[in-house]
């Protein structure tokens, strides 16, 4: 059953189309990849999920009811989380106030959010460190914080951006181990990210985006054989290289 | 209204707005560069009057011939106010928005507090300069002189201020704006270019205080008024830019000289802030601004 | 549940009722009339400053205009109680109301504002507020209104020459303020705005409606300022512009809360404390001479507080309040 429908999404900054034409569903339960070299429409697209980009054609459907336009707040009243391309995290406040944050939107009482943000603390590997003020943390710890966070909303879609990119092989493990804890717990999720080879074994299906538009949509097995795929993203990155 | 009339008080809000044009620069130059918004400026252009004062009452050199000298001493001034304060103010770890407000605001009190230590409260004023007194005809139009000479030096200051960003300071000053990491890469000493940046700042309202005392009483309030106008040209004319910097504080001349003239000179301010926030609600980042 | 958050909250409440317990007992054994004054004064600043640090410290929305809500709230009650016989300690909610009511009209354009924009435009609101009141004849422009002395009564909120009535009166205002902070701290919308704060684009992300967070700060900040108002016109017995509504009184609400510490629960107390008695009595003791020594303290002081504790004096103390689990 589609959880997510993206139904002919264009959007254009400035007249440089960021998304053409994008239409793909998401699965409820799945982990879908999105992923493309740079300025192939990722963040864009990603933002227009979220209810930060409003797009200027078509529609954004969650549970067959639109979405898109409604902006970020009402997003997350109906169940979209997300984390950050650059961490955001709120410094002044401990890490366990942060993850209430999230935790109050679906909590009316302080003692409802504390116990909520302290079952997802745990459940992120984060229990230590819940005294500690969000800057104190690693930049590893943060990204958990901001899981951690999105999670306490109680969502039924995760969106992850670029959540691996930059960790050691070690930390990306753990990383890849809390993603599939958080499909287990029957939530969907979506992943961007710009390297193929992190996401690729963690996911179901991928959505390959070049130049904004849709390449290709499949299996891991079929997108890495796709020679549209070799030619866009590992043409692209030899050239960069 | 008779179009005589009408021409009288467009000229002044003209003669007005240069003058605020070049203050607001000086404000919009610190704040483009570093975020900073100096809350201390109009305590600035009012050093600059005190010291037209002071060598004028000594020496009786006109404040025209002070202009060179006393431009100086505010851009050393801005300097020593950079590395002093400033500096470490941008260096500390939390708060620092607030820091710096507070620290500008703090030092606006303590010139303040120095100028009626060292002069006393009441009002001082320049008289018997070359120009006092003296003003043009143009059809009818009465332009005082010591206003007249202020404006088109400002107006010079101003073109001189767009001169320095086409040099290659101005370019460093752009690099250090644009991306201030990169800059150090580059080997452009950051620290330099700001306190160069708050000597520019400084040195621009300087010379504003300096035309303004060949016309206006010098008090150790006399900062606050010019720097409420000032901060509201900035903001009208966008953070961080020149053009807007003028171009509200041509603006903003004019709506206080129509207003002072239509309702009531009691409530010319009023007509500005409608102004500005009215603006505002159009442009939340003002006419010209980015940031 | 027992962790270091409903910890730190409940050792906060037993602080807080401790110092009120002192600030009850030893003004009974003051005498000295100036002392009375600076201990009224510096409550009443902590009061305004808490007030204040709600929109400003809890929300991050850096007002520099609050002489509006304060001085709205005191002309209301006095107006209230010279043109309408209502008793004082009736008007003054009557002022509260207002100076919320105030804090949402500016609120609502200006929180679309960011920034230095935000800060500028409620710079220009105030002055605003202060010309109209100027000008404006009913109310009694630039002279001012005097407040009619009335017999002693709580009802009147007017005590003669008995200061420690109204030092209590001060107290039970600097009080609330502090208790509706600690309130707001454990709420749903303390999270809220400190997320606000600290960053917009990951708060809305996770449902925090910016627009209505920032309204609701500045009501309360506003009608707790408009309330402190009414109760300085009370205490001074003389309104006009230039002693409630000018520019300068802005920055003096702020100001404690900045230098104890923004966004503290005792920041704004210790900050007054500070601030207020040194402010006083170099202004008393120097100022008399018109020097600007007095001045000249004043601002240095700001400098070096902000300069060397940016987190604010509070932080001295911080370790053992925020401390790890």
């Amino acid at each position: 059953m589609a959880l997510l429908e993206i139904d002919g999404v264009s959007k254009s900054f400035g007249g440089v189309a960021a998304n053409v034409d994008i239409s793909f569903a998401v699965t409820e339960g799945e982990i879908l990849g999105l992923i493309g070299p740079n300025g192939a429409g990722k963040t864009s697209l990603f933002n227009a999920i979220a209810g930060e980009v409003t797009p200027d054609a078509g529609e954004i459907r969650l549970d067959g009811a639109p979405i898109s336009g409604l902006g970020p707040v009402a997003c997350a009243e109906r169940g979209i989380a997300r984390t950050f391309q650059v961490v955001r995290s709120f410094d002044s406040m401990t890490v366990l106030e942060n993850v209430m944050v999230g935790a109050f939107s679906r909590a009316g009482h302080a003692p409802v959010a504390m116990r909520a943000a302290q079952e997802t603390l745990e459940f992120c590997g984060l229990a230590n460190r819940a005294g500690r003020f969000a800057w104190q943390l690693s930049p590893p710890e943060k990204r958990r914080l901001e899981v951690a966070r999105a999670l306490a909303t109680q969502p039924k879609l995760l969106l992850l951006d670029e959540m691996l990119t930059g960790l050691t092989p070690t930390e990306a493990q753990e990383g890849v181990q809390l993603v599939r804890a958080v499909r287990d717990r029957g939530i969907t999720v979506i992943m961007v990210e710009h390297v193929m080879e992190i996401v690729l074994p963690l996911v179901s299906r991928a959505v390959v985006l070049n130049l904004g538009r849709v390449l290709t949509i499949g299996a891991p097995a079929e997108i890495v054989k796709n020679p549209d795929v070799i030619r866009a993203y590992l043409g692209d990155r030899y050239a960069a290289a | 209204m008779t179009l005589e009339t009408i021409l009288q008080v467009a000229a002044g809000g003209l003669l007005m707005g240069l003058i605020y044009a070049l203050v607001a620069a000086g404000l919009s130059l610190i704040f483009g560069l570093m975020d900073v918004v100096n809350f201390a400026h109009g305590e600035l252009m009012m050093l600059a009057m005190y010291a037209v004062f002071v060598i004028w009452d000594a020496s009786g050199l006109d404040p025209m011939l002070q202009l060179p000298l006393v431009a100086a001493l505010l851009f050393g001034t801005g300097m020593v106010i950079y590395r002093g304060l400033i500096a470490r103010a941008l260096s500390v770890q939390f708060n620092r928005g607030m820091v710096q407000i507070f620290v500008t605001f703090g030092l606006a009190i303590f010139i303040r507090g120095a100028a009626q230590f060292v002069w006393g409260g009441d009002f001082k004023s320049v008289n018997a300069t070359w120009l006092a007194g003296r003003s043009w005809n143009f059809g009818g139009v009465y332009l005082p002189l010591p206003q007249l000479a202020a404006s088109v030096v400002c107006l010079a200051a101003f073109a001189g201020l767009l001169l320095i960003s086409r040099t290659e300071f101005g370019k460093a000053l752009e690099a250090t704006r644009e991306d201030r990491d990169a800059v150090a890469l580059i080997g452009i000493d950051r620290d330099r270019i700001f306190a160069l940046g708050w000597g520019l700042g400084a040195g621009a309202v300087g010379i504003a205080g300096v035309m303004l005392a060949g016309f206006y009483y010098v008090g150790p309030n006399v900062g606050v008024s010019f720097a409420l106008i000032a901060y509201v040209t900035v903001a009208l004319g966008g953070f961080g830019s020149m053009l807007g910097a003028l171009v509200a504080g041509l603006l903003i001349g004019e709506v206080e000289a129509f207003t002072a003239a239509v309702l009531e000179p009691s409530l010319k301010q009023i007509g500005v802030f409608a102004v500005y926030l009215g603006v505002l609600m159009f442009r939340p980042r003002g006419l010209f601004g980015k940031l | 549940m027992d962790n270091f958050i409903t910890r730190r909250r409940r050792h906060e409440l037993m602080v807080a009722g401790g110092l009120l317990v002192v600030a009850i007992v030893v003004p009974l054994f003051i005498r000295d009339v100036t002392a009375l004054n600076v201990i009224i004064l510096s409550l009443l600043f902590a009061g305004l400053s808490q007030a204040w640090n709600i929109l400003g410290g809890y929300c991050g929305q850096i007002s520099l205009g609050h002489a509006l809500y304060f001085g709205m709230g005191s002309y209301v009650s006095t107006l209230l109680y010279v043109h309408g016989a209502i008793p004082p300690s009736i008007g003054m909610f009557a002022g509260a109301a207002v100076g919320g009511l105030a804090a949402l009209l500016v609120g609502w354009p200006c929180f679309r504002l960011s920034g230095h924009y935000y800060a500028i435009a409620t710079v220009v609101v105030g002055e605003i507020g202060y010309l109209l009141f100027l000008n404006w004849d009913y109310v009694g422009g630039a002279t001012g209104v005097y407040i009619p002395i009335a017999k002693p009564s709580l009802l009147n909120l007017q005590f003669g020459k008995d200061k420690l009535p109204y030092l209590y009166v001060v107290l039970a205002f600097c009080a609330a303020t502090w208790l509706a902070a600690w309130l707001i701290e454990g709420s749903r919308w303390g999270y809220a705005w400190r997320a606000v704060k600290d960053d917009m684009v990951a708060a809305r992300s996770l449902g925090v409606n910016i627009f209505s967070s920032k309204m609701a700060a500045a009501a309360i900040s506003g009608a707790f300022t408009g309330l402190g108002g009414a109760i300085y016109g009370l205490y001074v017995g003389y309104i006009d512009p230039d002693s409630v509504m000018a520019g300068h009184f802005s920055i003096l609400i702020a100001l404690p809360a900045v230098l104890g510490g923004v966004g503290t629960l005792w920041g704004p107390i210790l900050g007054a404390a500070l601030l207020i008695p040194m402010k006083e009595l170099s202004s008393s003791y120097l100022g008399g001479s018109g020097r600007g020594v007095d001045l000249m303290l004043y601002g240095a002081m700001i400098v070096v507080v902000a300069l060397a504790q940016p987190q604010g004096v509070v932080s001295l103390f911080r370790r053992r309040a925020h401390g790890p689990a």
